[in-house]
């Protein structure tokens, strides 16, 4: 019976995302503290590698509350939405020829939609918490991120000019003989950038900015809540990983090596980029951040689009 | 058959927001239905056959524009007095006209689909609308349509941009300073 594999596909999907979610914070930590010359979270485990797990305990019985000022339905969900909204996007996400949920014709729109539902896990929070540093962080996240998806969605295009299909595996398939990054370096460059400020990853955090706005949008959460919102944010910067392997580095090919051995090698080759990233840059202005996509990023990614138009015309005729 | 099934569910599901959007009291969490309406729209869309418009109705309708709502209705800071005087306006007697228009409306759709049952026996053969026929025709017969709503579009954007122009500096007038 299909729908039996799928949802069991689904569950096994969960089961390994999640985790890793979690470890990859303390990988996080520890290359943190390589980059920094410090140890890092090394105590629980052999190299901390159980520190995760300790966090995971502590957090699970830490008295979630709820404020007695907040709308206590739409802070509830808001969690939700962001982990919910990202675990969605890894259904299309094709890791090996054979290993993906689903090999939607619209995989490269699925992923736009559900990264712009994420959105709402944030603006709601900072809304619902009714706290003034959570709504500055709501309406930081807000302008951020409709900003930035416009850029990702228009980096993105270039790509579905030269592979001329929405559907992944399809986008995969036709990097065999050149991997996109070559041919679409500005797509790649830009992507990389819409990708990190979605996810709200350092150096764009600044709805969670802690140095001017306590923890922004999730200032009043703790407990489980928190978790979600700690978990969605590393589900993001994998999803971001894996969506730049995919559309932009091939992919699952590869020589020698099986496929989703080389779809993962990519995977985490970019995810210590992001975590290095994180390490060397300071955290702009929020206007600067917004100035560079609107001046900067928009045009680059629109002279982008016209010119793979261009070229893949003129190879047409 | 189990296409059909979902198109049902996720059609209730989407009138049913539609109508707790106009019942709620608190204007987030009527956008929240409005939201949870155009997400099962989308998926009526694709349920018809149309992935490219769902993929869109999601990415711009949910994603973009009702993000802005919430961003704009956010900033209202609603608090209970709102709550109060929202539900003193909605009294039955304001109810009523629309009902009753909304009533022949109904009563009209109902006719239609009454006098047209060939409808009913095509929905088992949904055809596929990809992008590329979306774009060949926007693109194609509809340009004139797509060029006037970019016209729209710019209109409004030129519009947007006057009112967030910063307002030229006025000399202050020196003459009341003078003591």
């Amino acid at each position: 019976m299909p729908t039996l594999d799928l949802v069991l596909m689904i569950a096994a999907m969960v089961a390994i995302l999640v985790p890793t979610a979690a470890m990859l914070v303390w990988f996080e930590r520890r290359l943190l503290g390589f980059f920094q010359q410090r140890y890092g979270p090394n105590r629980v485990g052999y190299f901390g590698i159980l520190q995760s797990l300790a966090d995971l305990i502590k957090i699970l019985f830490k008295h979630d509350w709820i404020p007695p000022f907040a709308d206590r339905p739409v802070f509830v969900l808001a969690p939700l939405i962001g982990a919910l909204a990202v675990l969605m996007s890894f259904a299309v996400v094709p890791m090996s020829p054979n290993l993906m949920v689903s090999d939607s014709n619209i995989g490269l729109l699925f992923f736009l939609a559900m990264t712009s539902m994420a959105v709402y896990s944030v603006v709601l929070a900072g809304w619902a918490s009714n706290n003034k540093y959570a709504l500055l962080g709501g309406m930081r996240a807000a302008a951020q991120t409709i900003s930035y998806e416009v850029f990702m969605g228009v980096s993105l295009l270039g790509v579905v000019i030269l592979s001329g299909s929405f559907k992944l595996s399809d986008i995969v398939l036709a990097q065999q003989n050149m991997w996109y990054v070559i041919p679409q370096f500005l797509g790649f460059v830009i992507f990389m950038i819409a990708g990190i400020a979605e996810s709200h990853r350092l150096p764009f955090d600044l709805p969670e900015a802690e140095t001017e706005l306590t923890a922004g949008f999730h200032t009043e959460y703790s407990g489980i809540k928190f978790a979600l919102f700690f978990l969605g944010e590393y589900l993001g910067m994998m999803l971001i990983s894996m969506m730049i392997t995919t559309v932009f580095l091939g992919g699952w090919l590869g020589p020698w090596l099986p496929p989703i051995v080389w779809f993962l090698l990519k995977t985490l080759s970019l995810i210590c980029f992001f975590v290095l990233l994180r390490a060397a840059l300071p955290r702009p202005r929020f206007d600067q951040l917004l100035e560079l996509g609107w001046k900067w990023i928009l045009p680059l990614a629109l002279l982008n689009l016209v010119a793979t138009a261009f070229v893949k015309l003129w190879g047409d005729f | 058959m189990n296409s059909l099934g979902l198109f049902y569910v996720s059609a209730s599901i989407a009138l049913l927001a539609s109508f707790c959007v106009i019942t709620q009291k608190n204007a987030v969490h009527a956008l929240l239905y409005l939201i949870v309406s155009l997400l099962a729209l989308a998926l009526c869309f694709y349920l018809l056959g149309a992935p490219f418009a769902a993929a869109l109705q999601i990415i711009v309708y949910a994603g973009a524009i009702m993000v802005l709502f919430v961003f704009a209705v956010m900033m209202f800071n609603i608090n209970q007095q709102d709550i109060e005087r929202e539900s003193q306006w909605l009294s039955w007697q304001s109810w009523l006209g629309p009902s009753l228009l909304v009533t022949v409306l109904l009563v009209e759709v109902l006719f239609i689909l009454q006098s047209q049952p060939a409808w009913t026996s095509t929905e088992s053969q949904v055809t596929l609308i990809d992008a590329k026929a979306v774009g060949s025709l926007l693109f194609g017969p509809y340009l004139l349509a797509v060029e006037i709503a970019s016209f729209l579009l710019l209109a409004g954007l030129v519009g947007g941009y006057h009112l967030a122009k910063a307002l030229p500096h006025k000399p202050v007038n020196k003459e009341v300073n003078q003591p």
